[in-house]
């Protein structure tokens, strides 16, 4: 009797994840790190309206290293977290569900995320 | 094979009875958030080296103003219903999940009437 070839259930700490899986959670942090980034944008309105002073401290922490890699760390949340949305409004619609099409449509939304933040990243440089 | 009785299916409402609901209005904001994002994200990128003045006359010019508000509101409804998921997913216990969807969305609405209001304050009192 070998009952050691039989085969294992995936386990969590040996498996794994496909690229979806990575995906479909990193959705949810991103979501998570989005909302609380939206705690920024409250702080940035609120020190605008309390005047120049309170906005030139927001300003000093926005142009630290620590602000530029939170307010960029943000930005490409944001474009993640749009490109696997609509890629779930496409699914809403039944299509592109198909194994290997989930898999290279996955590769595809995480480059464009990357060249939307670059893109963005290349218009503010030049535009100011 | 379908068990569901025929009055379960004309009201085609699910066993959480409110479920459509909340997928609806995630997927209405989401659809709006997506060209609010582009524009939002480009203006973001831009925040650390504007200087004030410019900053206010570009909070004020009416365009601005409205996208401004549109994306505090719906980003923030978007959140709630995302965040709720979440929260129905991972947490577990009657009473910690209630307490955490109540302390979550009056936390979201709090922080989404203190940008709403500070907005109101830069277009209106400047």
């Amino acid at each position: 009797m070998v009952t050691d070839e039989r085969p294992l259930s995936p386990h969590l700490q040996i498996y794994r994840l496909p690229l979806t899986a990575v995906l479909s959670f990193a959705h949810r942090l991103t979501g998570v790190f989005l909302t609380l980034g939206m705690l920024l944008l409250v702080v940035c309105l609120v020190a605008v309206a309390e005047g120049p002073a309170a906005f030139a401290d927001v300003q000093v922490f926005l142009r630290s290293w620590i602000g530029l890699i939170l307010l960029w760390g943000w930005i490409y949340a944001l474009f993640f977290h749009l490109c696997h949305g609509v890629r779930h409004l496409v699914w809403d619609t039944g299509c592109g569900l198909r194994r290997d099409y989930l898999d290279r449509m996955g590769t595809i939304e995480v480059l464009v995320s990357v060249v939307l933040t670059l893109v963005v990243g290349w218009l503010s440089w030049t535009m100011v | 094979m379908n068990y569901r009785t025929p009055l379960a299916r004309a009201r085609g409402l699910g066993a959480a009875r409110e479920g459509l609901h909340a997928w609806w209005r995630q997927r209405v904001t989401a659809v709006a958030l997506i060209p609010l994002s582009l524009w939002f994200a480009l203006s973001l990128a831009l925040l650390p080296q504007t200087d004030y003045a410019s900053l206010v006359r570009w909070i004020t010019s009416p365009w601005n103003t409205v996208l401004l508000i549109s994306v505090i509101i719906i980003s923030f409804y978007h959140a709630t219903l995302g965040l709720q998921v979440i929260i129905e997913d991972y947490v577990h216990g009657d009473a910690v999940k209630l307490i955490s969807l109540l302390a979550m969305k009056l936390v979201l609405a709090f922080l989404a009437l203190t940008a709403s209001f500070a907005l109101l304050r830069i277009v209106f009192v400047d």
